[in-house]
């Protein structure tokens, strides 16, 4: 890509690396400064309401994900197996853990605030729980459970939402005390509008990838370039971030240019990445011009794509149908339908599932739903296995086996039928 | 039959894979229904309101072979998720009419969904328990839970269930459950006169019968428990903890023993015990139920207590069985047990009670290692502390 061609290309990593570090900065200084911190998951999470109380937020799997990209995350992880964990259970608690115990310097190098409040969003993941409760244990400080009600059937019931709303009501008394600001409808309704412009161009973002050849990999980019719409959401910093990086598509679009040099085939992934070994990863599919051209991860945290939006009509209501429609909180058969929606409106060749030992949330279920896939719609599944987090489960070999075998079938089919 | 021989009966009916206690009751009600409960704790009132048999589904103890599972879910989960799905897969739960899951944990409530997709005959349910039990929403939203899990029954059955049927229910459960506290609490008093294996077996084939023929059977057996002339032996006093979902080989639950331990209180078949009270057998039942599970009901790791701690609620467990120390006894790739067992020990430690850790699996079949561990440990209880 030349200088004169491209103007933008590189401006949502750049943009991006400037807010984060600011937002790592206020963190850092908030305790001095006597601003109070709050520690939630980006599944559903209910940043607009903190935001409401001026609670810095910390996103723990947030820091788990980049002590993963950064390899440092094996070190982690055996530091809480030096404390008693299993080796067996989810490797972001246990870097998580471990990372506390070295200290609590995050994997950017700026010290993480000790937590004033611990709200668990119980939002598709029991994990969850055990992780605040085991966090709550080692810095001793209140656990406050929004008990989110995974969706039981295909639609939002009005009694789960009015549920989660009277939960966010109750809230409100701990959150002023806390850090002795008022609770303001109006400052909500201001935040959730932030919030609704930003996913409105993140959504733009995503559907781009229905472009042939698409001009952004939904999965490999997608999960660095998804980072402030969950951390920085409601602000009016997230929106301009999202501006700017939908030029940068726009330019791509425009060049015809996309992820890879030539797009050869299209697909859906299921399942989150392989923090430790992404770009390994990454190069695996790379070499057989793959593009991975929509993802159930980048929706982990919320899910905008099919129309909802955080509300400023009814900003509670909305917040609690952002809790409740994120990906890790809709039903097998709901995620089930979603990836082969996402490969009949993305034109996907494949399905690619990569399955982790780390969240049984995710994994369990992923080979009934290959088997669904091959058997009730033809729709050609590949099924892999490593982890989130820790390093020790990604054989390289055995993937690269797997991953050669299914596309050279895929690709042998193609010629056959042409 | 001598208790004995009822004990060896009992165990060959749970170890029959092919639920013939189903079999012939459904022979017995032309139509009837019958629900599988998975664990840990399911509403059983319901279904026996509407005169349906509601059943465990707990597994199949290692006695089948994993032929059709392992391809539907992977190595790194449960054995109980895998032989359940295997018991399905393999025709053996063809009988039941219904499924109950419920939000123990992400393997459970996954394992709903793919029973749906699998059993698309059955009626599937997954049933979300309230984890903010500080909230006042709680009770009212878990209510409607059971007013929706109701209301799927009825249509199933084709008929209706008034409050007064859920109410007897409610007192048909309440007589069997103080029979399994009344079993509970003679393990913690004279476990020398009933050795866990035995209880087990006592609540585990309460889960295969209709609640009316359990409680005919305790009411029998407990007097003979009683008065039962068994020697006390210089055994430790242990705790056993985090066997509440998959059931730990039998076996295993001898083995502890053999080796010198007098399990005086446990977290096996929990449902059976889960109310600590009464539930209130007047006003609105299902209000009544609700309002039991937030407020009076057990400790166990697959829920989140709020301000009422599951590590106090164990060292309760610990000064009320005046117990020597605890054995943590957890499945393998069990995250609810795994993730707590370090919150527990901590507070062991902190508090001088010896504990020892090991897994299962429901395959298990070599308990050498085990029982050496226990020896040791029992030795270490009794001439270190």
């Amino acid at each position: 890509m030349s200088e004169s061609k491209f103007k933008y290309q590189g401006v949502g990593r750049e943009y991006q690396k400037k807010l984060l570090t600011a937002w790592n900065d206020r963190l850092q200084s908030a305790e001095s400064d006597g601003r109070k911190v709050a520690y939630l998951f980006v599944p559903g999470n209910v940043a607009e309401f903190l935001r409401v109380f001026d609670f810095e937020l910390v996103f723990p799997e947030v820091n788990a994900l980049q002590c993963g990209v950064r390899k440092i995350s094996g070190d982690y992880i055996l530091k809480a197996e030096d404390v008693g964990y299993s080796p067996d259970v989810c490797g972001y608690v246990k870097n998580d853990i471990g990372m506390m115990l070295a200290g609590n310097v995050g994997p950017s190098g700026h010290k993480i605030p000790k937590p004033d409040l611990l709200l668990c969003t119980y939002c598709g993941c029991t994990t969850f729980i055990k992780w605040f409760e085991a966090l709550a244990h080692y810095y001793d400080v209140p656990l406050v459970l929004l008990d989110i009600p995974y969706l039981r059937g295909s639609v939002i019931e009005e009694t789960d939402r009015q549920y989660i709303v009277q939960q966010l009501k109750e809230l409100i008394p701990l959150c002023e005390k806390m850090t002795g600001n008022k609770y303001n409808h109006d400052k909500l309704v201001e935040i959730t509008k932030h919030a609704a412009e930003a996913e409105d161009l993140w959504v733009q973002i995503l559907h781009s990838a229905k472009r042939k050849p698409s001009p952004f990999d939904s999965y490999f980019e997608a999960v660095f370039f998804m980072a402030p719409i969950y951390i920085l959401r409601g602000l009016p910093e997230c929106t301009d971030y999202y501006r700017e990086a939908m030029k940068e598509i726009q330019e791509r679009i425009e060049h015809g240019v996309g992820p890879i040099p030539e797009e050869k085939f299209r697909v859906v992934v299921e399942g989150p990445p392989p923090w430790p070994h992404f770009r390994s990863f990454w190069e695996l599919l790379k070499r057989w011009g793959v593009c991975a051209v929509a993802s159930s991860y980048s929706k982990v945290g919320g899910f905008w794509d099919h129309g909802f939006r955080h509300d400023p009509t009814r900003p509670l209501e909305s917040i609690a149908d952002y809790c409740l429609t994120c990906y890790t909180n809709q039903n097998l058969a709901m995620r089930t339908d979603l990836l082969k929606t996402y490969a009949e409106e993305y034109d996907a060749d494949a399905i690619l599932i990569h399955s982790v030992k780390s969240c049984r949330s995710f994994s369990v279920g992923q080979a009934d739903m290959r088997e669904q896939f091959l058997r009730k719609w033809d729709l050609p599944t590949l099924l892999v296995e490593s982890d989130l987090a820790d390093p020790r489960y990604f054989q390289i070999a055995q993937l690269r086996n797997r991953i050669d075998a299914f596309f050279e079938s895929l690709e042998h089919k193609r010629l056959v039928h042409a | 039959m001598t208790f004995e021989e009822q004990i060896q009966h009992f165990r060959g009916i749970v170890d029959d894979v092919s639920f013939p206690t189903v079999k012939e009751w459904k022979s017995k009600h032309t139509g009837g229904k019958v629900v599988g409960m998975f664990p840990v704790y399911t509403p059983y009132e319901l279904p026996h309101a509407l005169g349906m048999l509601p059943v465990g589904l707990l597994g199949a103890g290692g006695i089948i072979e994993i032929d059709h599972a392992d391809s539907r879910i992977q190595s790194f989960v449960c054995s109980i998720a895998r032989s359940t799905l295997e018991l399905g897969l393999t025709d053996r739960v063809k009988d039941f009419d219904a499924v109950y899951f419920t939000s123990i944990c992400d393997v459970a409530r996954n394992l709903s969904g793919i029973w749906k997709a699998n059993f698309p005959h059955q009626l599937v349910e997954y049933i979300h328990f309230p984890q903010n039990m500080e909230s006042p929403s709680a009770v009212h939203h878990y209510r409607g839970e059971l007013q929706r899990l109701l209301g799927n029954l009825e249509q199933l059955g084709g008929k209706k269930a008034s409050a007064d049927e859920v109410v007897r229910s409610i007192e048909a459960f309440n007589h069997n459950r103080s029979l399994c506290w009344r079993l509970h609490e003679i393990r913690q008093l004279t476990p020398w006169k009933l050795s866990t294996y035995e209880a087990y077996i006592l609540l585990r084939i309460g889960t295969l019968l209709p609640v009316e023929e359990h409680t005919h059977i305790l009411e029998g057996i407990i007097p003979l428990v009683e008065s039962r002339e068994t020697k006390q032996r210089d055994h430790v006093r242990v705790i056993l903890e985090g066997s509440f979902c998959e059931q730990p080989p039998m076996e295993l639950l001898q083995v502890i023993e053999e080796a010198g331990c007098y399990i005086v209180n446990d977290d096996l078949l929990l449902h059976s015990r889960w109310f600590t009270d009464p539930v209130p057998a007047n006003g609105d039942p299902l209000l009544a139920l609700a309002e039991s599970y937030i407020q009076r009901s057990v400790s166990s790791s697959v829920r989140h207590y709020g301000l009422r701690s599951r590590k106090q609620a164990l060292m309760n467990k610990v000064r009320s069985g005046q117990a020597d120390g605890v054995i943590f006894s957890a499945p393998k790739f069990c995250e609810p047990a795994l993730l707590d067992y370090v919150l527990f020990k901590d507070e062991l430690e902190k508090n001088g009670i010896p504990y020892l850790a090991f897994e299962y699996e429901e395959k298990m079949s070599v308990f050498e290692s085990i029982r050496m561990q226990i020896e040791a440990f029992v030795e270490s209880v009794m001439f270190f502390t």
